[in-house]
């Protein structure tokens, strides 16, 4: 028998187990930046954040969009009575607004309604389900945390979930980067190829917002110009659970 | 700054660098500024102890200088991105192309019988996304072109006017993969302007990070080769380790890239994982890669496909000053944490290099090896010496300054400069050049007798980030 077979067996199993069971790792994961309580907005709350993610609600305290935030943790350094760590990889969300916390109350009968239409959309993907990534202008890291997702530790296979290389074969599109000018045209087209029903996600905040990147000359402000979003991943980069997490939603196993 | 720059001061330093490189320095780089007056060239000559910047002015209204190309080929793709940016023509460039504008298909096609199989943006599997055009008959691939722009996304530009403090955010997206690298090279830039020292833990603190960050970049390569020659087992475990290395990271910062520890004048907290626990993990980590990498260079099926591919001629790699494994594999050896020291590997011991020449795949993959148990052995050093340490600041107030100055790191791709300039405490310019960007060109050219089925090994033995090079 091979060396490398031996080899692989000695090792046994370390796949997680997730969804299934709990993952320490999943649970224990540093999220974007949050805000707890209802404190009061002012100028010196807001001028904390270099990526211009900390704005006022409607009743004008604090909100945190976690889809601009960069993980920088400089809110959470200055001020932590008011600012926190979320807790978890579980981050996505199906709507941009979802990602602005605390969250408003009206919006649930909303959400659900966008979960119904994408579970409605996706019933046929259920068990097998294929995707396709494109790199619409990334730093590097997001590709990392998707390969990562192949590695044994979380074996995506296990979960009848599989990359192809054809947007023709392809359910969902994972898409990382800010969206370049150079990318739209190619990012267009490899939607268009897909079949239907299809499920766009965002992986990480420059593809969610542009991160610190958005706006033009150059980038727009995150894929959500460029393509109709399902899902929404922020992190930069967002870890391979985030990922998973997304991936799951889309086909309708997780809520 | 040079003050009464003309035209003729571009031939001036010109000159100067071809005496330079013909002494032993190293091209380093060519940047360009837009100022009040015209548009200010920059040249980078690397040289042990240092990295030494001539500037030259070309006038407004000047839409043409002499090229540096001719006279020094590496400076190619540096005159193309300036061409691109500033649209300043270099006279007498032999192949001007635009390299971060999109340009029109088809280039050239070398002869009879060839075709073009144009491969990417949107490439299998996941990729960062680059297209390179593959010239071929049928098997060979006499001649390929690279095509960066895709993915060119002005962060130079959004560096203008942001706190230099914000600007480590942004040096860190630079090129992700090599985070703590960047990170590094800009506040090196941003120490020296304002003359600051880093603390004695913060420097071995960097040190740890910037090691762990090559240990995962090669793991990935790794990775990358074993899949590519469809070794599963090797893929999984290669794959596991580097999983296993991230973890530690974010346990010790947050960030699985180590984004957010390395700040102007130090590092922002002590890693989370130390002292035993963390010599334990890094102990357990390194026999297991060791063993692994042992069975791997004693798989015949994979040496046979990396052997004697996609060859960099030493000759070559010198003309180039082809930076980090690339050059290492190639007899070129300039490794800033050897020649320009910084933070605390002035005071640690990086051990010996051993020397190759053959300059293929396989060249690489051992270089990369030899780095990798280089890691672990400084890895273990800095945590014993921040043991020793003991507890002190661990950032020291940096500015506010005026100036302009030049920083490097040595990352996992190679040297990584920046040049940055602070103006009334906000950064008024600042350029990046990563080891992607200087070594990009080099792989258009080793592909002499290989095959397509080869490309998946010289590009992943390249190692090469796309987001670097195309910023």
């Amino acid at each position: 028998m091979s060396p490398w077979v031996l080899r692989g067996l000695r090792e046994g199993v370390v796949t997680t187990r997730w969804p299934n069971r709990p993952d320490n790792y999943a649970s224990s994961w540093r999220g974007p930046a949050a805000a707890p309580g209802q404190v009061p907005v002012s100028d010196e709350l807001t001028a904390i954040c270099p990526a211009g993610a900390i704005s006022a609600g409607p009743d004008q305290t604090v909100r945190i969009d976690q889809g601009k935030c960069v993980l920088c943790g400089r809110c959470v350094t200055a001020r932590p009575e008011v600012f926190g760590w979320s807790a978890g990889a579980e981050v996505a969300a199906l709507t941009r607004a979802g990602l602005v916390v605390p969250a408003a109350e009206e919006t649930d009968a909303g959400l659900a309604q966008v979960r119904a239409a994408l579970a409605a959309r996706t019933a046929a993907l259920r068990r097998s389900v294929h995707v396709r990534h494109v790199d619409a202008g990334s730093d590097g890291s997001e590709e990392q945390e998707i390969a990562a997702l192949l590695n044994p530790v979380y074996d995506l296979h296990r979960l009848g979930i599989f990359f192809t290389a054809s947007p023709r074969h392809a359910d969902v599109l994972l898409v990382s980067g800010t969206g370049t000018t150079g990318m739209a045209e190619p990012l267009r087209e490899t939607y268009a190829g897909m079949p239907d029903p299809k499920v766009v996600i965002a992986v990480g905040t420059d593809a969610v917002s542009g991160g610190l990147l958005a706006g033009p000359p150059v980038t727009y402000g995150g894929i959500g110009d460029l393509l109709p979003v399902d899902i929404w991943v922020p992190g930069s980069p967002p870890p391979p659970f985030s990922i998973l997490h997304a991936l799951l939603i889309a086909t309708g196993r997780l809520r | 700054m040079t003050g009464q720059a003309t035209t003729e001061a571009v031939s001036a330093i010109w000159d100067l660098a071809a005496e330079e490189v013909e002494r032993g320095s190293r091209f380093a780089g060519l940047m360009a500024t837009g100022q009040a007056g015209g548009v200010l060239l920059s040249l980078h000559l690397a040289r042990p102890g240092g990295i030494a910047t001539h500037d030259a002015l070309v006038p407004a209204g000047t839409t043409t200088y002499p090229a540096l190309t001719p006279r020094l080929s590496a400076a190619c793709w540096y005159e193309r991105e300036i061409s691109d940016l500033f649209g300043l023509r270099p006279a007498g460039h032999p192949r001007l192309e635009s390299l971060l504008l999109p340009h029109a298909m088809p280039p050239h096609v070398l002869g009879p019988g060839l075709f073009t199989i144009p491969h990417g943006p949107v490439r299998s599997g996941v990729m960062e996304s680059i297209e390179y055009l593959l010239e071929t008959p049928g098997e060979e691939i006499p001649h390929l072109s690279v095509r960066l722009y895709y993915k060119h996304r002005g962060i130079e530009g959004r560096m203008r006017q942001r706190t230099p403090v914000d600007g480590v955010l942004l040096a860190e997206r630079t090129e992700g993969v090599a985070s703590v690298a960047h990170a590094l090279a800009f506040c090196h830039a941003v120490e020296r302007i304002a003359g600051c020292e880093v603390p004695r833990a913060a420097a071995l603190i960097r040190v740890l990070h910037a090691e762990l960050e090559r240990l995962i970049s090669h793991l990935d390569i790794a990775v990358r080769l074993a899949d590519s020659a469809g070794l599963a087992v090797a893929t999984a475990r290669f794959g596991s380790h580097k999983e296993h290395l991230a973890r530690l990271v974010s346990r010790m910062c947050g960030s699985r890239f180590g984004r957010g520890v390395v700040v102007p004048g130090g590092v922002s907290q002590m890693p989370a994982v130390a002292g035993a626990d963390f010599l334990a993990e890094i102990g357990r980590l390194e026999r297991a890669i060791t063993s692994d990498a042992r069975l791997l260079m004693g798989t015949a099926s994979f040496l046979d496909r990396l052997r004697g591919t996609g060859p960099l001629r030493p000759h070559r790699a010198r003309e180039h000053g082809a930076l980090g494994p690339i050059g290492k594999a190639s007899g070129f050896a300039d490794d800033a944490r050897r020649n320009r020291p910084y933070d605390a590997y002035q005071r640690l011991d990086i051990g010996q290099a051993r020397e190759h020449r053959d300059g293929d795949a396989l060249a690489r993959l051992n270089v990369r090896w030899d780095e990798l148990r280089q890691a672990f052995d400084l890895i273990r050093q800095a945590a014993h010496g921040l043991v020793a340490v003991g507890d002190g600041p661990l950032a020291l107030p940096c500015g506010p300054a005026e100036g302009r100055a030049a920083g490097w790191a040595e990352a996992p791709q190679g040297e990584v400069i920046y040049d940055v300039a602070i103006d009334d405490g906000l950064i008024s310019r600042c350029h990046s050049r990563s080891a992607s960007f200087h070594n990009l060109p080099l792989f258009a050219e080793v592909f002499a007798g290989d095959i397509l089925t080869d490309f998946p090994f010289i590009e992943a033995s390249f190692g090469l980030s796309v987001a670097g090079a195309a910023r």
